[in-house]
């Protein structure tokens, strides 16, 4: 079975100023969406107490929410988690009560009319806490930019470091931009969902300027354009089964993982995608847009004199 | 690894040297090997270990044994590690709660005197033969078992100002005793002091003393403000370390022996960042009563000792009034109940030598209001010796159906210390003793500050995942591993047919290696660690898919079958690696930068990417190289 089987020939760069406008388009929308509207921050951003409890019958938000009323918890959040009978209480810092017992006191509160309440889940972070994530955060994606960037330059030019890093920058704000319109929370889990989509998209960005690379080498006579286009078009089918298994996997886990990895499943499915169509669209034009040429790749000198010295 | 066989034309194409094939063999029997303990699973246990000085007699045990057996109670193995931990297996739960109150009853007859705990634990079920060799399965984390996780933050800003209050005494000390005495006004400044003069003459002459005196823990200058002249004085960089560690240790320890006291299993007590701890509870579910617990304080107490008490009457328990027997390493010594001096004005204590001997003793600080107390007390009462006490309270429990209980706390007073005062002296002053060595001065002045207060803790992170939260997140990882697994499994074979097979051999053994790895290292399994196993089966085929690419490309242009399968293999492998490099680079900076969630992922995700190098690339193209390299000359390849 396959679903490419012929050697493919299209023509992807001719579509490139398309695809430049519309990730344009995206990258700008999700860049206001950003700054207008914000992040759906989890609770380990926000700080503040979360309490998730189970129940034996459906759960009665509005009567949960008066109970909340009843004992003066402000700002709270009160919505079913993955079932009916399963509760999911999020506050802000409550100014009269103090944080590490808040949990306690809700507990007590939602008891007191007779109802059985299992506690499942209960989290307090503390504001500072949640703050110094963020910073870290934004950290770990810059330093894990520059290294791969470094790592890029120096396995092969930095035209395609450039390109390489434009891709992910690319994937990022996309992915952050699909959490903020979407208003889909943002946890640690996604932080790291993001990382490992770094990851993924340029592992497919590498593997198509390793063909580049190559048929620079091999196609002397051809002009930058039909290099490029070339090696998308053998690595296509590889792209394309490579995204098809992760994305099978990421599905299961979406759909059978449970509450707590959900939104990390969301965040790699989207993620995926983007990786993937940047890869063909933006890594390698970008890289083409630099004035890349087969002079970039060629080997030292000193090297072709070592292989004329073995020839003797 | 990275050779490229084609250079090798001593052996046949598509060949490995026999090494190849040895070294892929003993890979997968060692991974086989300690994977193996996470099929054994877990038994419920009863641990009982020994607080403080109390130890566990064999006779003890035996006791225990005998009042199981009459309950119809046995247990699968009774072990015993070192004289202060014994570990006894049951068959169920419920035999396993029956046990825990049996022993506790054993163990602790009263309510006044716990000295040990009887905890319920999961104890390996791995083989005896397979322990030995060191095999255990990988340990599961809070959100797969349940249990209750905190983070600590160590409150440095009072650590600091104790030490800018000894400093500044310091300072006035050295500079009062300059000849003449110099005169300054001293101000708290960031990690210092500022001092300002009122002429440039005192400022150079304060400087010089100071810079002589202090140089080891501080940053000294001259400078000019509002046109006065000052001297600006702030910690080193290895003080302000040493002021950290301190304060983190000394909280460690408190921690420590409190969770302890909680009688949780496998508890763990990390620092984390600069002025972080963690603490994890598995199995513990009364974040209420965990709370309590860990928010104790300890105090410390100077009193005299009694030497006109009766040391063996009191033995016999004719104590004196207003004393109290306590025991020491030199013996039993009768104690005055009167405070001298309380640990609140402790200011520092910490290890280091006789400045003439150069023997190892505790230097111990002390702030001005302990000091004019402590002279009083050293003047009257030289020749005598001072006692220092460690007040803590230890809650005591009941159990009661498998529940344990917190019924009240007992104060618990350990005499640390009780050296004989050979002068009077008061804020500053060391402790010195025959046995001595550079390793207990160490503990006794950690001990001595965790009565101190020197740097309080509060909770700033808190998460209870209940135990049936645990269960579920296990069954759904395991449910979404194995249909992505089987999904990728199926799609592979269908795709690649033959050479689809051999991937999936491949990729079973990936899993497998990660398993053996995390094993190993004694890593912990989270849900985001699922998840990151789950994305490396995804990623891991992305080895093979490129080879098996290439080799196809091969094909189509008409390179015969043996040819294209070792080019496909050679040409792929720097795209592998690279590919490969770059996430790894991802996961390190995850594993550097992150935390809990993220740090788990990041380590399942990395050690995905090596053994994925190794079975995608070794083992695929070893099992490819057994069918159809050696010789023989396929003339079609079933890809």
């Amino acid at each position: 079975m396959s679903f490419l089987n012929e050697d493919t020939n299209y023509d992807f760069l001719k579509i490139r100023k398309f695809a430049f406008a519309l990730s344009a388009i995206l990258i700008i929308a999700s860049i206001v969406s950003f700054f207008t509207k914000g992040l759906n921050y989890g609770l380990d951003f926000t700080g503040g107490t979360l309490v998730e409890v189970g129940y034996e019958q459906d759960a009665d938000l509005p009567n949960i929410r008066q109970q909340l009323d009843d004992i003066k918890i402000n700002g709270a959040v009160v919505q079913n988690f993955g079932s009916a009978k399963v509760v999911q209480i999020r506050m802000p810092q409550q100014d009269h009560i103090e944080n590490a017992k808040v949990s306690d006191v809700v507990l007590a509160a939602l008891a007191s009319d007779g109802s059985k309440v299992i506690k499942r889940d209960q989290s307090f972070v503390g504001p500072v806490v949640g703050e110094e994530l963020k910073e870290q955060g934004g950290l770990a994606m810059i330093v894990a930019l520059i290294c791969i960037m470094i790592y890029v330059a120096l396995r092969f030019e930095w035209k395609f470091s450039v390109g390489s890093v434009a891709a992910l920058a690319h994937d990022v704000i996309i992915v952050v931009g699909f959490f903020s319109i979407t208003s889909v929370e943002f946890d640690l889990t996604v932080l790291a969902a993001l990382l490992a989509v770094i990851g993924y998209s340029l592992n497919d960005t590498i593997v198509v300027f390793d063909r580049i690379r190559e048929n620079f080498l091999l196609m002397r006579k051809a002009t930058p354009e039909e290099v490029i286009n070339n090696s998308i078009n053998l690595t296509l089918s590889r792209t394309v089964m490579t995204s098809l298994t992760t994305m099978l996997v990421l599905l299961a886990l979406f759909f059978f993982g449970g509450q707590t990895i959900h939104s990390f499943a969301e965040a790699l499915i989207v993620g995926v995608l983007i990786g993937t169509y940047s890869s063909v669209f933006i890594a390698s034009p970008t890289t083409l847009a630099l004035g890349v040429s087969k002079e970039d790749l060629m080997p030292p000198e000193v090297e072709k004199e070592g292989e004329e010295f073995d020839a003797l | 690894m990275f050779t490229d066989q084609s250079n090798q034309r001593l052996l046949p194409i598509n060949t490995y040297p026999k090494w190849k094939y040895v070294l892929i063999l003993f890979v997968i029997a060692i991974s086989l090997l300690y994977a193996a303990p996470n099929i054994y699973g877990e038994d419920p246990a009863v641990q009982l270990s020994a607080l403080r000085d109390a130890s566990i007699s064999e006779q003890q045990v035996n006791e225990i044994e005998a009042a199981w057996k009459e309950e119809g109670l046995t247990p699968q193995s009774v072990e015993r590690e070192g004289d202060k931990l014994v570990i006894a297996r049951f068959q169920s739960n419920e035999t396993q709660l029956q046990a825990q109150e049996i022993a506790n009853k054993i163990l602790n007859p009263t309510l006044d005197e716990q000295d040990y705990v009887v905890a319920l634990n999961l104890a390996p079920a791995t083989p005896d033969w397979l322990a030995s060799l060191g095999g255990k399965p990988m340990k599961l984390g809070l959100d797969l078992r349940g249990g209750i996780h905190f983070l600590m933050q160590v409150d440095m800003e009072q650590a600091m100002a104790r030490q800018q209050e000894q400093l500044r005494r310091d300072f006035i000390e050295t500079l009062t005793a300059e000849k003449p005495s110099i005169r300054g006004r001293v101000e708290t400044i960031d990690n210092g002091l500022l001092i300002s003069f009122r002429s440039q003459e005192d400022a150079e002459r304060a400087y010089t003393a100071l810079y002589q005196n202090y140089i080891d823990r501080i940053d000294i200058n001259l400078a000019e403000q509002n046109n006065r002249p000052v001297v600006r004085a702030t910690f080193n960089q290895t003080k302000l370390q040493a002021i950290q560690d301190n304060a983190i240790d000394q909280n460690r320890l408190i921690l420590s022996n409190r969770v302890n006291s909680l009688g949780v299993a496998e508890p763990l007590i990390q620092r984390q960042g600069s002025d972080r701890i963690v603490v994890q509870l598995p199995g513990v579910q009364d974040s209420a009563l965990a709370k309590r617990i860990l928010g104790a304080t300890a105090t410390l107490e100077f009193r005299l000792v009694n030497h006109e008490a009766d040391v063996v009457a009191a033995q016999q328990g004719r104590v004196p009034a207003g004393s109290k027997l306590f025991e020491s390493d030199r013996g039993p010594l009768v104690v005055y109940d009167e405070v001298q001096v309380s640990g609140d004005h402790l200011t520092d204590a910490f290890a280091s030598f006789h400045p003439q001997n150069n023997q190892p003793i505790v230097s111990v600080r002390l702030d001005g209001e302990g000091g004019a107390r402590m002279l009083r007390t050293t003047t009257a009462n030289r020749g005598n010796s001072l006692a220092m006490i460690l007040k803590e309270s230890v809650p005591v429990f009941e159990i009661k159906d498998g529940k344990r209980e917190l019924v009240k706390s007992n104060v618990v007073e350990t005499l640390v210390s009780a050296p004989r005062i050979n002068g009077a002296f008061s804020t500053d002053f060391f402790i010195e003793g025959p046995d001595f060595t550079p390793a207990n001065t160490k503990d006794l002045a950690t001990q001595l500050r965790s009565g101190a207060l020197i740097a309080p803790t509060f909770i700033v992170e808190e998460r209870t995942i209940g135990a049936s939260l645990g269960a579920e997140n296990i069954e759904k990882g395991i449910m979404s591993v194995i249909i992505g697994f089987s999904a990728v499994v199926l799609f592979m074979l269908l795709y690649y047919k033959a050479f689809g097979l051999v991937a999936n051999i491949a990729l079973m053994l990936n899993v497998v290696t990660i398993v053996a790895v995390m094993s190993i290292l004694g890593a912990t399994l989270t849900l985001p660690g699922i998840a990151g196993i789950v994305l490396t089966v995804g990623m891991a085929v992305d080895a093979n898919v490129i080879i098996f690419e290439r080799i196809r490309e091969e094909l189509r242009h008409g390179t015969i079958p043996a040819q294209a399968i070792d080019k496909g293999y050679s040409q792929a492998l720097s795209t592998i690696a690279d590919a490969n490099i770059t996430t790894a680079i991802a996961a390190i900076i995850l594993y550097a930068v992150g935390t809990g969630a993220v740090k788990g992922f990041a380590i399942t995700l990395f050690i995905g990417i090596l053994t994925s190098m190794f079975t995608a690339i070794l083992v695929s193209r070893g099992i490819v190289n057994l069918t159809c390299g050696h010789g023989k000359k396929p003339s079609k390849v079933w890809i």
